[in-house]
């Protein structure tokens, strides 16, 4: 039938060019297979197969100078690092430490702005932009500035401290600081989740406020029961990719305290811990292993939070919204 | 609901006072970055607080390009910048077109997989990725961060087309298809002009990605300071050289570092929102 209906608006005689396309048409298959080809070979040449060989790694004591097939060690690795590392504990509590405070109030900020700028004040567009810029600088950069803002005595902040009467904190020498000056930075970019919570805040239908305000219910009740309820989905995903991201928390640590994590290591996170094993002391099939086990608290993180999902996040009703 | 003219005036007054507070904050770091930007030497060493530099030291700016090779940092960013968006336009966006319109066998499985890769953490693949390309002799080249970009090695990008695709009307790719096109010409004359918002929005994340790059270029290139990228080159100024005395130099950098980035956001502002959530990628 698309043959008949094709050649209508094609010439009766069947040139190359036309013959071509009638065997494209039916190799639409092949077609599909051909398009996805750049990226099916990327997958197994930077995904599947690295992945693979690295969890081989882990069970191998390969290291620099290693010729030929690395020997097998077992789980010595993983044992070494549960028994003997004493960094591994160090840096797992640091990263966690990170987290715990870094995850929560940039959700916290990020909901709470784009709550404030959905209100749709005058002057909401400027606002938006200055919330979210500090979020477009790219990372080195805003790690370096944060490097020269907390300087302890040319830096912003400890100037500032001393003009109004307060103590200056040496932010980045002093271990109890390290942890803090790291959420610190981190907070300046919160934009990024406020973008997608404001985008997310501008999608519900403007009805079921007023619904709501037909049956009496105030600002609160609406919060409550509209809006919270309606952003769990956008909540969870900016949870699930802080997490992600959290876990992997590398170059500021990198570039504003070097690879010893700062004094008494109070900064060591956990991707510096496998970045020192890698490229420093070059164990590669240790390092492995360490890498291994943040894939698998990540893993098993993901898997508990998309399970226990379906208790507060709320995926619309039963009804299709297409109709 | 009418609202007392009073509560109302409270309520402004409170939004915007924490607005207006919040905005600052966020803005004093940019703001500190600017001004010491343009400060002399000998001011950056001042330990009494000085926001707005005098004398204003607009030399700064060459005077970075001259001690440090800014030009050929540069140069050596864009190579990656490039790459990059050549693969979020070419083979990301084929890609993404194959999951959304031809039917062919296995391609739920595909995205799976697809999917499933979007939350594989780079980690697990750093060291094997490393030990590879030193086997092949690449380290100390740009190949092992340009081979990936030029497949279109991206997981998200292909996502986000393929949502994109998705939303455009089967009747427009069945007549084009009547109408004698190829499946290269439907995604080329068809799909592509009409899917500026997620093209503009891929733009700016592959732009973004390559341009702020730091692990890659650090495991790669940093034993060869010929092909150091801006980040590499921002870091060293700021590890070697003492964070004290060069302070302005430093945050002359930085603004080179986040100009590019401020202008790419700016025209690509809208897009970015539309290009991502428009035609129900949130909605899976």
């Amino acid at each position: 039938m698309q043959a008949s209906l094709k050649s209508q608006h094609t010439q009766p005689e069947a040139t190359w060019k036309s013959r071509f396309q009638e065997w494209w048409f039916r190799n639409r298959a092949l077609i599909g297979f051909a398009f996805i080809f750049p990226w099916f070979a990327g997958f197994i040449i930077f995904d599947a197969a690295p992945f693979i060989y690295n969890l081989y790694l882990s069970f191998t004591d390969y290291q620099i100078g290693t010729v030929g097939t690395p020997p097998w060690i077992g789980f010595e690795n993983y044992i070494k690092i549960f028994t003997e590392d004493k960094f591994f504990g160090k840096s797992m509590y640091n990263t966690v430490y990170y987290l715990g405070f870094s995850v929560p109030l940039r959700l916290i900020f990020a909901f709470l702005i784009a709550l404030i700028l959905n209100l749709r004040v005058r002057g909401m567009e400027l606002y938006r932009t200055l919330f979210y810029v500090p979020s477009v600088v790219p990372l080195v950069a805003a790690t370096v500035i944060f490097a020269g803002f907390l300087n302890t005595r040319y830096g912003f902040l400890n100037q500032f401290l001393v003009l109004i009467g307060a103590m200056p904190v040496r932010w980045l020498s002093s271990p109890d600081a390290i942890k803090p000056s790291l959420i610190l930075l981190s907070l300046w970019g919160f934009g990024g989740q406020m973008i997608i919570f404001l985008a997310g805040l501008q999608g519900i239908p403007e009805d079921l406020y007023e619904a709501a305000a037909i049956d009496g219910g105030t600002g609160w009740h609406r919060l409550l029961y509209i809006t919270i309820p309606l952003m769990t989905p956008t909540i969870f995903f900016n949870l699930l990719l802080g997490l992600i991201g959290g876990f992997q928390i590398f170059e500021q640590v990198f570039i504003l305290l070097g690879t010893n994590g700062g004094p008494l290591q109070a900064g060591l996170v956990y991707m510096l811990h496998v970045y020192n094993k890698a490229f420093r002391d070059f164990e590669f099939g240790y390092s492995a292993a360490l890498s291994v086990i943040l894939f698998l608290i990540i893993f098993v993180l993901t898997l508990m939070l998309v399970f226990t999902s379906n208790r507060w996040v709320f995926y619309g009703d039963a009804q299709d919204d297409d109709g | 609901m009418i609202e007392d003219p009073r509560t109302k005036m409270v309520r402004y007054i409170v939004i915007y006072t924490i607005l207006t507070a919040g905005a600052i904050v966020m803005m004093v770091p940019l703001f500190w970055t600017v001004s010491t930007s343009l400060k002399t030497r000998d001011k950056i060493t001042i330990r009494r607080l000085e926001l707005i530099p005098d004398p204003v030291a607009w030399e700064n700016y060459p005077k970075l390009f001259e001690a440090r090779p800014i030009l050929q940092y540069t140069r050596n960013t864009m190579v990656i910048v490039v790459a990059s968006l050549f693969g979020a336009w070419v083979p990301c966006t084929l890609a993404g077109y194959a999951f959304a319109r031809i039917p062919f066998p296995g391609r739920n499985i595909f995205f799976g997989i697809l999917l499933a890769t979007m939350m594989l953490p780079y980690v697990v693949r750093l060291i094997p990725l490393f030990l590879f390309f030193d086997e092949i002799g690449w380290t100390r080249t740009f190949g092992p961060l340009i081979l990936p970009r030029l497949l279109g090695h991206n997981a998200f990008y292909i996502f986000l087309y393929r949502q994109f695709f998705r939303g455009i009307p089967e009747d427009i790719y069945d007549s084009a298809r009547i109408d004698g096109c190829s499946e290269f010409g439907v995604w080329w004359r068809i799909f592509m002009p009409m899917s500026r918002p997620v093209l503009a929005a891929v733009s700016i994340f592959a732009f973004s990605f390559a341009w702020n790059d730091f692990l890659n270029p650090l495991i790669y290139l940093g034993s060869n300071k010929e092909l150091w990228t801006l980040a590499l080159g921002l870091n060293a100024l700021q590890g070697f050289e003492g964070e004290d005395n060069s302070l302005n130099l430093i945050m002359v950098f930085s603004m080179l570092m986040i100009i590019p980035m401020l202008v790419v956001f700016y025209f690509g502002q809208k897009h970015l929102i539309s290009g991502v959530t428009a035609q129900g990628s949130l909605k899976g």
